[in-house]
């Protein structure tokens, strides 16, 4: 075998060891939170809200945390897309090429990215001191927002920024501004990356505790303001896996494999989409 | 100030950073005839045909001073009206680039932005263009399919027919067949002797034979120069210039 023979091989190797790694990890992860939460799963976990004595091991479910989650993350995806697409659309369709102001803003996003969530959350919670907001669903969204923006805005910007130049000057050539050219062109040639992009922050949104614990609150009720504390899905998990009632603990892996589903479902409605708004796609 | 043509240039000059890609270029283009800017590659034949609808401004660091009057309207000016300035003519790109959506949204992609809604209408346009562009028969049972599934030679007729949509009196090639198989180029090339009677064709090519093919008039560019400008027939059978004798013989390239 000659030197390159030997090399592709070695590579080879490395890359079907790496993807087996992966596969197994996830299979470890997800039988872990079977086995362990299947004993404690019912339908009382799905449908109802702790009862007196829940997290001694009585009565009750976390429909509180499930609402809470679907809530809190779901608002934070929709205020930071909203705050996000006009970035993105900004830097393609309006800013020039080698701008300084987008160069730098695509650097602090890429800092905030590395930023680890409790610094949020302590960030958040200062802004709420300051603003005298106690714990609320709408102080978790906000705080949340602030935590998937950058990964947002970076996961589109990456997609929008791969479009030719020339589908945005075939749209000008019809005599379309910039605005027209952005949403009708742009977004639609962008959206299963834009897609994408929404679907990874609310996953990052809905299984992140450190950046609510402060700003959220926990409640064993389901929030009817956005001024109410809310409960969260990682929370819960936390405060169960912390009794030392084997049963609530089994509880807690109960909930994780539930908040695993959420996002299994929420993956698969999306690729579904992507895949439907793939074939109108400009090679 | 009297013009005769649609497009008119006087005094160009087009810098991309430093480099001079334009070199005081003034001429005239015939209406309803097809011209033809030949010359070597980098010699500024794109640069000259973007000027035409301003497209050359969305690329960064361009310098422009001179003025292209369309139908005796500065665009270079700054309170001209690009978007409308732009709706008078067509552009086909090297590639073709259909919007990333269905093929019938594409031909109405243009009427619809400058306020046209009413699908009956919308409808009778596509169906029209459709067939201006030599498409209808192909696509008819499919228009709602995406124009991405096309083959390439399809896709720069539609490009031609979504063009042709926001009536425009002016349709610009930029070397329109160069990514496209010899039956779609002979199909566009066609559509292009088709469409003079109505409309001032300008195209870029690097084909000469294509130039010697579909064009009434044409403008040799060589360095960012204007070289020599004319009728096709005296251009080709009797150029003037040193320059133009050796391009069209093939001497330089």
């Amino acid at each position: 075998m000659n030197r390159n023979k030997i090399e592709e091989t070695i590579f080879k190797i490395l890359m079907i060891n790496s993807t087996i790694i992966i596969l197994i990890i996830l299979l470890l992860i997800l039988l872990t939170i079977i086995l362990k939460g299947l004993p404690a799963m019912d339908w009382s976990m799905i449908s109802q809200t702790p009862k007196g004595g829940y997290y001694l091991g009585k009565e009750g479910g976390i429909l509180n945390a499930i609402i809470g989650s679907l809530y809190l993350a779901g608002g934070a995806t929709i205020l930071a897309f909203i705050i996000s697409l006009p970035i993105v659309l900004y830097f393609k369709v309006y800013a020039k090429k080698n701008s300084k102001i987008v160069m730098f803003t695509r650097f602090s996003l890429d800092v905030l990215w590395g930023v680890p969530s409790i610094v949020y959350g302590a960030f958040g919670f200062t802004i709420m001191l300051y603003f005298g907001l106690k714990a609320s669903l709408l102080g978790g969204i906000i705080t949340v927002s602030l935590l998937i923006l950058p990964i947002m805005t970076r996961a589109m910007d990456e997609t929008i920024k791969m479009i030719p130049i020339e589908l945005l000057e075939a749209s000008y050539s019809l005599g379309a501004n910039r605005i027209e050219t952005a949403f009708k062109v742009v977004v639609r040639q962008a959206l299963p990356g834009i897609l994408t992009a929404i679907l990874i922050s609310f996953g990052r949104g809905i299984g992140d505790a450190a950046s609510v614990m402060f700003t959220a609150g926990f409640t064993d009720n389901i929030p009817t303001s956005l001024l109410d504390p809310v409960a969260t899905l990682p929370l819960a998990i936390f405060f169960q896996l912390n009794t030392p009632f084997p049963e609530v603990q089994e509880r807690a892996y109960a909930s994780a494999f539930i908040l695993t589903v959420i996002i299994l479902i929420i993956s698969i409605v999306s690729r579904f989409l992507i895949k439907k708004y793939t074939k109108y796609i400009i090679k | 100030m009297e013009l005769k043509t649609h497009i008119s240039v006087q005094n160009l000059n087009v810098f991309y950073g430093n480099e001079q890609a334009l070199k005081n270029i003034s001429i005239d283009i015939p209406d309803k005839k097809i011209t033809a800017i030949i010359g070597p590659s980098g010699c500024g034949k794109t640069t000259l045909l973007k000027s035409f609808n301003r497209l050359i401004n969305t690329i960064d660091e361009v310098k422009v001073s001179g003025k292209v009057f369309v139908d005796g309207e500065n665009i270079f000016e700054k309170k001209a009206d690009v978007n409308r300035i732009r709706k008078k003519m067509g552009l086909l790109s090297q590639k073709p680039y259909p919007l990333p959506m269905s093929i019938f949204d594409n031909v109405a992609y243009g009427p619809r932005i400058h306020g046209m809604n009413d699908k009956k209408k919308l409808s009778a346009i596509v169906e029209k263009y459709l067939i201006e562009a030599n498409l209808w028969d192909e696509l008819k049972d499919r228009l709602h399919s995406p124009a991405s599934k096309l083959s390439v030679g399809q896709q720069q007729r539609l490009c031609l027919a979504r063009g042709l949509a926001v009536e425009p009196e002016i349709i610009l090639g930029d070397e329109p067949t160069s990514a496209l198989d010899p039956r779609s180029s002979k199909h566009i090339e066609e559509r292009f002797l088709a469409l003079k009677n109505d409309y001032t064709v300008i195209i870029v090519t690097h084909i000469l034979r294509q130039a010697k093919r579909l064009a009434d008039y044409v403008v040799f560019l060589y360095l960012g120069e204007l070289i020599e400008h004319g009728p096709a027939k005296e251009i080709f059978e009797n150029p003037q210039m040193e320059m133009t004798k050796e391009y069209i013989k093939g001497v330089i390239s």
